[in-house]
């Protein structure tokens, strides 16, 4: 298989409220290009999947949303991201505010190695965000909750946070993000490393936070894809494919290649 | 076709027979090594430490002597200047006259040469300290000379020794017999400088040398290697510049050590003036010579952090520099400490380029601060080393076990350090 030759997406990348636009973005490993010509509008308060095979430049792209790809020495950015009408790329703009504001769930959990507290503090202490330690232990603690983890660490906010089991960090990692208030949450395959219950939770967060949050999530699973979000992209050899609403998505793909992916013909 | 008419797992039967072989043949092999690298160590130990252990022992005489304030011309109220003009040389021979009853001149210096000129310091400083002792017999433990001490510790009853005649060893044997010689503890050898002397050379000098020179490159290594291994791996663009600069780190850490001796010679000394044999310039040489150790394990120190703790950081939008500072600095430091105590243990065993810049002279002074003249540790085993006297030859030994000793000491802290900083991520 090879990129389709003038290829524009399917279905509705755009939409009336969006968040983060991206127009025209591609991305290069030093010669090789990585990602072709991707427009895509992410809507306010939804949650978008992107899917598709193995190396198709969905977590690549995602990473170009809050510019983690900076840290890649031979990366390219092309084409133009703009974060409320603000273009990310701009040669002023600072990424640490933007990292605060558009944070970042991994794909393998990755607390530090510090108190579970601290985990969550690090990000209001580096930005400043509490005057006092009071406000400090009240962001910690509604972080917490939000993540669905008080009642689980309350009694040992003090104990290593890698002591936590898996879902315990992923969900800490959660709360670590947002702690720092960021308007845009970017999740990448979140639950690859977890178990069913441990995703059931994570899967259910999600749902909760989108009333708060603009959630992007990379996702292998299509069933998680389907039960968590609105819409969802499909990215093929650094293409994106089709957008549309989840639910056409998986019954009526309008691409075939999009059909074929769900169907599992490969993947 | 016999062979192929052989099943798989008969194939598979006869093969395990050779490749256990290959597995016993290899671990014998291994066994074989360490058993060979252990027998070395323990010949080289017990070399050094079956010729070294009798340097921490010396023989003294033991015998009590008139502080006669006539003789010496002092009295309660002289000052300290007029102690240390009064001959108390005089007096031990006239004690020693005394109770030995020499026949003639020859005999009489035969019997004196048997104490050693650090005596008569002895009973100055018991002087200098309490002048009430003057006019009183006291008891003391003259130190013997190296002759008689090396007869007594290693001779005595079953060698003959060139250096002793026969009717001073009758002497000894008396005293010997009588009680009077003795061994005890050299303290003298831990608190003294060097010496022409050897029952009064100590390591003191080189000891304090060696740490005020490797105080100098601690302080200027530890900061400069990681500062430069920080950057390095974090911060520097990855172009043909870096590259260059990161092969020439290595290849630094390749040279031999005399050149960073001529090196500092010629800059530190020709060029900057720096005093020569001072811990100052051996500091500035070392650091050289530690630097590119301590850049490498500190690289490697960083890269071992996982990027996860990285990417987490700066996703939440942490600058490069707290990232850095906050997260892998923290995880990074036990490795780079490792690297730093290394770096130091090679620094302290390095002679070669501290000969060039005059940290070989020979140095009686304990130094005091970095611009005073001294020497190390090792350089005074390799002066010592060359010194004709027996007494030499077995505080060459005893210096070495010190050194080996904090050599130890130091690795021994390396390890612990990183047992105890080590963190799980």
């Amino acid at each position: 298989m090879s990129i389709i030759e003038n290829h524009t997406t399917n279905g509705q990348p755009f939409c009336k409220d969006p968040k983060l636009t991206a127009r025209g973005v591609g991305v290069f490993y030093g010669e090789k290009q990585a990602i072709f010509d991707v427009s895509l509008d992410i809507g306010a308060n939804e949650v978008i999947a992107l899917i598709g095979p193995s190396g198709c430049g969905k977590s690549t792209f995602l990473r170009c949303l809050n510019r983690m790809n900076d840290t890649i020495d031979i990366c390219r950015v092309t084409g133009a991201i703009e974060l409320d009408g603000e273009d990310i790329y701009d040669p002023k703009v600072d990424v640490v505010p933007l990292r605060a504001r558009v944070g970042m769930v991994f794909q393998k959990p990755n607390p530090f190695p510090k108190s579970i507290y601290d985990n969550i503090a690090y990000g209001p202490r580096i930005h400043g965000l509490a005057q006092s330690r009071v406000e400090l232990d009240e962001i910690v603690e509604k972080s917490l909750q939000r993540a669905g983890l008080w009642n689980e660490v309350k009694d040992r906010l003090h104990a290593p946070g890698t002591g936590l089991s898996g879902g315990q960090q992923q969900r800490l990692c959660i709360a670590r993000t947002i702690a720092v208030d960021p308007e845009v949450i970017l999740m990448d395959e979140p639950c690859s490393a977890l178990d069913p219950i441990a995703t059931a939770k994570i899967e259910e967060l999600i749902d909760e936070l989108r009333e708060n949050y603009t959630i992007a999530i990379v996702t292998h699973s299509m069933q998680q894809a389907a039960r968590v979000s609105q819409r969802t992209a499909y990215f093929h050899l650094g293409q994106l494919i089709e957008v549309n609403p989840t639910d056409q998505v998986f019954t009526t793909p309008e691409h075939a290649l999009t059909e074929a992916y769900i169907t599992g013909r490969f993947g | 076709m016999t062979k192929s008419s052989m099943t798989t797992r008969e194939k598979v039967e006869k093969s395990m027979k050779r490749r256990r072989a290959a597995e016993q043949r290899f671990r014998m092999y291994g066994v074989a090594s360490v058993l060979f690298g252990l027998l070395c160590l323990v010949v080289l130990f017990g070399d050094i430490l079956s010729k070294g252990t009798s340097a921490f022992s010396q023989t003294v005489i033991e015998t009590s002597i008139t502080l006669d304030a006539d003789y010496l011309g002092l009295d309660k109220n002289a000052d300290d200047q007029q102690v240390r003009l009064a001959n108390f040389e005089g007096l031990i021979k006239q004690h020693f006259k005394d109770m030995v009853q020499p026949d003639g001149r020859k005999e009489r210096r035969q019997l004196y040469s048997l104490v050693s000129a650090g005596a008569s310091w002895q009973l100055q400083n018991m002087v200098l300290n309490d002048r009430s002792l003057l006019g009183q017999t006291i008891e003391v433990a003259l130190i013997a000379d190296d002759d008689v001490d090396q007869w007594f510790k290693h001779d005595r009853g079953h060698a003959h020794n060139a250096m002793l005649n026969e009717t001073q060893i009758g002497w000894l044997e008396q005293w010997a017999e009588q009680g009077i010689l003795k061994t005890r503890f050299n303290t003298l050898f831990f608190v003294n400088g060097d010496s022409r002397e050897p029952e009064l050379a100590g390591i003191r000098g080189a000891i304090t040398g060696t740490f005020l020179t490797l105080l100098v490159t601690f302080l200027l290594s530890f900061p400069i290697g990681v500062a430069a291994a920080i950057y390095l791996e974090e911060f520097a663009p990855k172009n043909k510049i870096t590259e260059f600069v990161e092969i020439n780190i290595n290849n630094l850490a390749a040279v031999p050590s005399i050149t960073f001796g001529l090196l500092g010679l010629a800059i530190f000394i020709n060029i900057f003036g720096v005093a020569r044999s001072t811990p100052l310039v051996g500091g500035l040489v070392l650091t050289l010579m530690t630097l590119p150790t301590i850049i490498i394990s500190g690289r490697a120190a960083i890269k071992a952090v996982p990027p996860s703790i990285r990417e987490a950081a700066l996703g939440l939008g942490a600058s490069r520099v707290q990232v850095v500072f906050h997260h892998v600095l923290p995880l990074a430091l036990p490795g780079m400490l490792t690297g730093t105590i290394i770096g130091m243990a090679q620094a302290l065993g390095e002679t070669a380029p501290l000969l060039m810049i005059g940290m070989v002279a020979f140095v009686v002074d304990v130094p005091a601060f970095i611009s005073d003249p001294s020497t190390v540790l090792p350089v005074q085993i390799f002066l010592w080393s060359d010194s004709p006297e027996r007494a030499f030859t077995e505080r060459t030994s005893g210096a070495i076990i010190v050194l080996l000793g904090f050599l130890v000491i130091m690795n021994t802290a390396a390890v612990m350090l990183r047992r105890r900083l080590e963190r799980r991520w």
